[in-house]
């Protein structure tokens, strides 16, 4: 065939997209089918539980429902606000911790053994008893400058105990650099600090996005925690209506409010991990 | 009767044509090697017919069976099949034995005793032996990649497709995988191979051809497309090719 021929699709192309397109309706429809068939299997069995009537009063009450919703939409507000300070802080806060670990200089030895000792610690205890103790005991220390504010401790507390978790993740990042990446950075003749700054972080970043996200998912939901101080959050007030009205709704509200806020995070992490294995792929 | 057609196969990237109406035919126990400038569409040919691309037109037909066909299970033409590519893809937290038995075992369903006494064989015929128990990282790129082409005849493919398999290689390295190519030759294996070893190229071959801007410009045996091609775009490319070995 002369070069400079122009394609004309074939009968034999023209077929063969069409069984590709009969082949994708079928397995579209075999999904709804079988989506459609579980669903319907769920409701039958949870509908035809003994005990149903008498949970769809206590958990699934429209008027309960409705009462609850503005109080615990406003409380909702306060977990979102707790979310948005603390997650810019447990990023710094991760950062640091994860270069503080990575110090080769003699000198510097004990940052690196303070930053073991946090990630150590923190991702030890229970995040709930990090919120007990700094809540509780870091305002009993009736040190000046001290904040005395349940939101700013439970702030606090969130930062100290996901800021050890958020370190690792960077850490594992920084190590996912090849070495060569540093030799080819360093025989340039820039500098340990700036092979991190220029080189190294701005991989190891982009990488570590995904399970940072999850990360932030899990926090989203734990701002929650911070009920067992006082502040009056989504939670604490479905809390409040429940032992008001005796009716558990409430919790349902709360729980709806946290997967529409969780939702949105857990596609746009699916969206990126999807988008770096396409360009992998290209 | 060919073992392998290729009737009019266009692709297309991103608006891109890459192939623009290939034929080529490969009868059994021949080597067919495709030459041409990087971009040529020499690699997609390959990917074309391991099915890893999906052609927009044409046909290829494998021993009489039409693979492109959209109902057709590409897991079983790919079975008959076997692939080399240049950066080797070994896999890494495997020893040179397992990677080798895993085909065998998983997906013809050799008893492991079997699968690795025929690999034991492959490796000894190769010069691999010793390397068994060794892991891909420990061997140099020479033994990787002699290792990646007992993998694929560790099923008894009925073609092999070699994809510029010495091109990540150090010059030193080069002859003991050729080496191994011609043996597989001499073994009756049909071969169709992409490469820049124009020496080799010209030794081995049976079909040269070359291809030039996704179509094959010009084919035929290796002293036809050596000694007197008759396209001045084929002249050119082996001049320049030919010039640079000599620098």
């Amino acid at each position: 065939m002369p070069a400079g021929v122009a394609w004309v699709k074939s009968d034999r192309q023209r077929e063969r997209e069409r069984v590709r397109r009969s082949r994708a309706r079928r397995s579209a429809s075999i999904a709804t089918a079988s989506t459609f068939v579980f669903a319907v299997l769920v409701a039958v069995v949870v509908t035809n539980a003994p005990g149903w009537p008498r949970v769809r009063e206590k958990f699934f009450n429209g008027e309960v429902f409705a009462d609850a919703l503005p109080d615990v939409a406003a409380g909702f507000l306060l977990n979102i606000k707790i979310f948005l300070i603390a997650e810019p802080c447990i990023l710094v806060v991760g950062l640091l911790v994860a270069l503080a670990r990575g110090v080769r200089t003699p000198a510097f030895f004990p940052i690196r053994a303070l930053a073991t000792l946090y990630t150590d610690v923190f991702r030890g205890v229970p995040t709930i008893l990090v919120i007990f103790l700094i809540g509780f005991g870091l305002p009993g220390l009736n040190l000046q400058g001290v904040p005395t504010d349940l939101v700013t401790l439970g702030i606090i507390a969130l930062t100290l105990s996901y800021g050890a978790y958020v370190a690792e993740v960077f850490r594992s990042g920084i190590d996912s650099i090849h070495p060569s990446q540093v030799a080819a950075s360093r025989s340039l003749g820039l500098s340990h600090a700036k092979t991190l700054r220029h080189v190294v972080l701005p991989q190891a970043t982009r990488r570590v996005v995904p399970p940072l996200l999850n990360d932030f998912v899990s926090l989203q939901k734990d701002t929650a925690l911070v009920a067992t101080l006082g502040p009056l959050e989504a939670l604490r007030q479905a809390q409040i209506h429940v032992a008001e009205s005796f009716n558990y709704t409430p919790y349902l509200v709360a729980a709806l409010l946290f997967i529409l806020l969780t939702i949105p995070m857990a596609r746009f992490t699916d969206h990126l991990a999807e988008r770096t294995r396409r360009r992998r792929g290209a | 009767m060919s073992l392998l057609t290729i009737d009019g196969v266009w692709k297309h990237f991103r608006g891109n044509s890459v192939l623009r109406g290939i034929d080529l035919e490969v009868r059994p126990h021949e080597v067919v090697s495709l030459i041409g400038a990087s971009g040529s569409g020499k690699s997609t040919l390959l990917r074309c017919v391991n099915l890893l691309e999906t052609v927009d037109d044409g046909v290829i037909l494998l021993d009489g069976r039409d693979i492109t066909d959209p109902r057709v299970d590409v897991d079983d033409v790919r079975k008959r099949l076997g692939i080399v590519f240049q950066a080797f893809n070994l896999f890494p937290h495997m020893t040179v034995l397992d990677n080798v038995t895993l085909a065998p075992r998983r997906v013809h369903g050799v008893p492991r005793a079997q699968a690795e006494e025929r690999a034991h064989d492959l490796l000894t015929r190769f010069g691999l032996a010793a390397k068994a128990r060794a892991y891909p990282d420990q061997l140099s790129g020479g033994q990787q990649q002699r290792v990646a082409i007992v993998r694929a005849l560790a099923t008894e493919p009925m073609l092999m497709l070699l994809d510029e398999v010495t091109s990540a290689l150090d010059p030193a390295l080069v002859a003991e995988v050729l080496e191994i190519i011609r043996e597989l030759k001499q073994s009756g294996m049909t071969m169709i191979l992409t490469t820049h070893e124009m020496g080799f190229c010209r030794d081995i071959s049976d079909t040269v051809c070359f291809l030039d801007d996704g179509v094959v410009l010009e084919q035929g045996p290796p002293e036809k497309i050596f000694g007197d091609p008759e396209h001045a775009r084929t002249r050119d490319f082996l001049r320049v090719v030919l010039e640079a070995r000599r620098l």
